[in-house]
């Protein structure tokens, strides 16, 4: 394996994912797969390549920053477990 | 009242506007046939998440309207259906999951309202595999897709519900979304027309993002005339996509007459070694033969790095999906946790419930290739992979004006058969893959039958050169008449 049960856990915690015990071991089998097929990149000879950052090697177009869409809070919160005065509600974080 | 209403869905686009204009039958006959046809293959192909009758019939009635009164657009009063990832103003957008089961889009996808302005009428939402990531269509929340050819197989995937209900003669034609394959192995595998056009070419927004670099909006048809009729429409710049690039739009079907004659054709050695099935390669080398026979040359190259492609993109498709599923808290739309004990308990277990198997994988393989220590190792070192494919590419059509080959490895697998093995399912991938990476535009089209099952030719090309490969791909299909070999079953 190359990947241990608490590598895992600790991804799946910065992942915001809650893993069950039971399914802990099929996960970190499945991910050691994972992460062993892909190691075949270490292999490969990158020495001068720059990364690709876009797929046509494009810059990102910018525009101005401006208010182009109306406030529309209302019918988009409609989309939400639960909501208040316009805001959307979470469970308490500051005491 | 109409004739011969109740075949139309045998008919593609092309032949379905062509009978509207001539009276021969109404948009509503057309819609009510249709929607019938959905209703009856529901329960064996699972090909709809979401059926849109009352809207679709009411938009078929304007669209008769608008005809009567002489105000025809391109689409008018024609049917599509979309690949539920396409968000559709005021309707369910689930893109395959359980997170989004409650998720009524408040806007329409560049793609779906360019589709509705030139008039064509929505029928309903396809399934897929969850947020797009699989090969089989068998990720999704809503139960798998099956093969019209025959019902116990996987249609490939992940836009399989669209790839079936064409295949199945539901529907004329369908959008679908390709990241990795994903519009292109699922028209392979149900004997369609898929295309993926240059990323960039259509607008994304409003496309549910899985993998940003790599996602691309395109059609599955029967007919690639179809697909050039849709594209003419979906195609073209949006500034609410900062991807999205401004470049003509030519006229895709006047396009279609040009011969093969000339055309320079690559032929991968790399796409013809043990990994694909004999039968396969046997019907896609006597396509290259009629195509050959037809004036085209044919010329072997090579692409030195595309067997990278595969774990190239298993580390930048989930690095992407890791970053852009992290949208889906559970606070401001779709599934929310019950009973939460805090922020980060709501977090947790909002997304376990409501992300599959999957998608949980990929979003842990992207948290980990971007995580500190691994982010150069894996991360950097696939996007260097990624630009080495890229130019070999380049260099290649330096030489070819398309690249033709095998759309996917095998012929359909059944239902089950490589959803234990996430390797053996990636691996499906991968003659589609390369073109993502590279951002190039690609096209299977049925070529034959092993075994009674679809087997799809893949065409290639440079950036923006859709009209190159929809030209080759036309030229072939007045040569042969597989695309219009529907399932028995389904007849």
């Amino acid at each position: 394996m190359s990947l241990t049960r608490d590598q895992v856990q600790h991804i799946a915690t910065l992942a915001r994912l809650k893993l069950a015990d039971a399914e802990l071991d099929e996960v970190v089998d499945k991910l050691s797969r994972i992460v062993d097929f892909v190691d075949q990149l270490q292999a490969a000879r990158t020495d001068d390549v720059l990364p690709m950052a876009h797929p046509l090697n494009m810059s990102q177009r910018l525009r101005a920053d401006e208010v182009t869409e109306p406030n529309e809070r209302d019918r988009i919160q409609k989309n939400a477990s639960r909501i208040g005065n316009g805001y959307y509600l979470v469970p308490r974080v500051i005491e | 009242m109409g004739q011969g209403t109740d075949a139309l869905y045998t008919r593609t686009l092309t032949d379905l506007a062509r009978g509207l204009k001539d009276g021969e039958f109404s948009s509503r006959e057309l819609t009510e046939s249709l929607l019938q046809r959905i209703d009856d293959h529901q329960q064996r192909l699972n090909a709809f998440i979401t059926v849109t009758a009352d809207d679709a019939l009411q938009r078929a009635d304007a669209a008769d309207k608008a005809r009567a009164n002489g105000n025809e657009s391109l689409l008018n009063g024609l049917p599509i259906v979309h690949k539920d990832l396409f968000c559709t103003k005021g309707v369910l957008t689930t893109c395959g999951s359980r997170i989004l089961a409650n998720f009524i889009s408040p806007y329409d996808a560049t793609v779906v309202e360019r589709i509705s302005a030139a008039g064509a009428v929505m029928l309903g939402k396809t399934n897929m595999d969850e947020f797009a990531m699989g090969s089989s269509t068998e990720t999704s929340y809503y139960g798998p897709v099956t093969n019209p050819w025959n019902i116990k197989l996987s249609p490939g995937g992940s836009s399989g519900g669209s790839a079936a209900a064409v295949a199945a003669r539901i529907v004329p034609a369908a959008t679908g979304t390709d990241t990795g394959g994903s519009i292109r192995q699922p028209a392979a595998l149900t004997g369609t027309v898929g295309l993926k056009p240059t990323y960039g070419r259509v607008s994304r927004f409003g496309m549910v993002a899985f993998a940003s670099s790599l996602d691309q909006a395109g059609v599955i048809t029967r007919s690639v005339e179809d697909a050039a009729l849709l594209l003419s429409v979906i195609a073209g710049y949006d500034k609410r996509d900062s991807t999205s690039v401004d470049h003509p739009v030519p006229d895709y079907v006047a396009g279609l007459s040009k011969s093969v004659k000339g055309l320079k054709i690559g032929i991968v050695r790399q796409h013809f070694d043990e990994g694909l099935a004999a039968d396969c390669e046997e019907r896609v080398k006597a396509a290259l033969t009629a195509l050959k026979e037809e004036g085209a040359t044919l010329i072997e190259i090579d692409l030195p790095n595309i067997d990278l492609s595969v774990p190239a993109y298993y580390v930048v498709a989930p690095a992407e999906c890791s970053s852009n599923l992290s949208r889906f808290d559970g606070v401001r739309f779709g599934h929310r946790a019950d009973n939460p004990e805090d922020l980060f308990d709501l977090y947790c277990r909002t997304r376990s419930e409501g992300f599959g198997a999957e998608v949980q994988r990929r979003i842990m393989t992207g948290t980990y290739v971007l995580s500190a220590g691994y982010y150069d190792a894996y991360y950097l070192k696939a996007q260097k992979v990624r630009q080495l494919i890229s130019q070999d590419f380049k260099k290649a059509f330096e030489n070819v004006d398309v690249i033709a080959g095998p759309t996917a490895p095998t012929t359909a697998f059944a239902i089950g058969e490589k959803t234990d093995d996430p390797i053996q399912m990636y691996l499906n991938d991968i003659y589609t893959i390369g073109a993502n990476l590279a951002g190039l535009p690609g096209i299977s089209v049925p070529c034959g039958f092993a075994d009674g099952l679809p087997v799809g030719l893949q065409l290639v090309a440079p950036h923006f050169a859709e009209e190159t490969i929809l030209a080759c791909a036309h030229q072939y299909q007045q040569l042969t008449d597989w695309h219009a070999q529907g399932p028995e079953e389904f007849s």
